[in-house]
């Protein structure tokens, strides 16, 4: 299984570590709301197909990335940078074509 | 000045070793730079930081993931968005860039004790080094003065390519030894020479 990471380009999924479902939303921590915390720490899609997913490049640019990852085939649909919500998806560094 | 010592020690041992009849595949070596610093820019600010490091190094770095230069004294590499190795052959290069580098801009750490800077060269090490890293290590995908990070099961690495037929591999000094007796075996195969 191959992540092209936005900054590093093509690697190989054990470069990565898998952060979790990218799908939750974390309750404003001053919150009580029971029903919403046991959604955010329990409550999981388990799709069987695309997933959004977070991982971290560990053995890497450490940059954490938010994957879509196709649950069945494990083929990756998209990467990009966490912390750019609603950025195109894949970066500048392509396989063989780098400035 | 305090006198270097190598953590690679009784392992380094200068010579022609491995199956070197018909040729030295590979030259391994320590690099030693005087200081291997890592700088770092808060988001939004890694032109300042750029420049920065141009203007104290003397290199131009192109805009672009991993970008890198290498002269004489100096190279330079991004290795993860808005961070940069800098190393020079002298030492001090910390506080000169910390001078350079305000606290408004990003962050300046001396690593000058804690990686070992290794040496590939050779027309073999594209092949030694695809032995130990799953990266594309052609000239393509990989060109000169770029840079990239990368890890050997659990023993990260930072890797500029500083020539056609060269890299320079940036390690845990902690892990230097080990990484450089798994070096030597990954080049036993194509005859490798310590120097
Ligand atoms: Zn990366």
């Amino acid at each position: 299984m191959l992540i092209t990471c936005p900054y590093c380009g093509p690697r190989d999924v054990s470069e990565f570590a898998y952060q979790g479902d990218g799908n939750r939303n974390r309750p404003d921590p001053a919150s009580t709301d029971l029903v919403a915390w046991n959604a955010y720490v329990y409550d999981r899609l388990n799709p069987a197909g695309a997933h959004n997913e977070i991982w971290q490049h560990a053995g890497g640019c450490r940059a954490h990335l938010a994957v879509v990852r196709d649950t069945l085939t494990h083929e990756i649909l998209s990467v990009r940078f966490a912390r750019e919500k609603g950025a195109p998806a894949h970066g500048r560094r392509k396989s063989g074509a780098k400035a | 000045m305090v006198e270097q010592l190598s953590p690679l020690a009784a392992a380094f041992r200068p010579g022609s070793h491995g199956n070197f009849v018909d040729g030295v595949g590979v030259t391994l070596s320590e690099m030693a730079p005087g200081s291997i610093v890592q700088v770092a820019a808060w988001p939004g600010e890694e032109k300042k930081l750029i420049a920065a490091i141009s203007s104290i190094t003397g290199l131009k770095l192109a805009d672009g993931a991993g970008a890198g230069a290498v002269s004489e004294r100096h190279t330079v590499f991004g290795f993860a968005p808005g961070k940069f190795l800098v190393t020079d052959t002298a030492e001090g290069l910390a506080s000169t860039l910390a001078s350079a580098v305000t606290p408004a801009t990003g962050s300046v750490t001396d690593l000058s004790h804690g990686r070992t800077a290794i040496r590939v060269a050779g027309q073999k090490s594209e092949w030694v080094l695809a032995k130990l890293f799953a990266v594309d290590f052609s000239l393509v995908a990989f060109p000169q003065g770029s840079g990239i990070s990368t890890a050997h099961h659990d023993i990260f690495a930072q890797i500029q390519r500083s020539s056609p037929d060269r890299f320079d591999l940036y390690v845990f000094r902690s892990f230097a030894r080990s990484f450089w007796k798994m070096l030597c075996h990954a080049s036993d195969e194509v005859g490798y020479e310590v120097r």
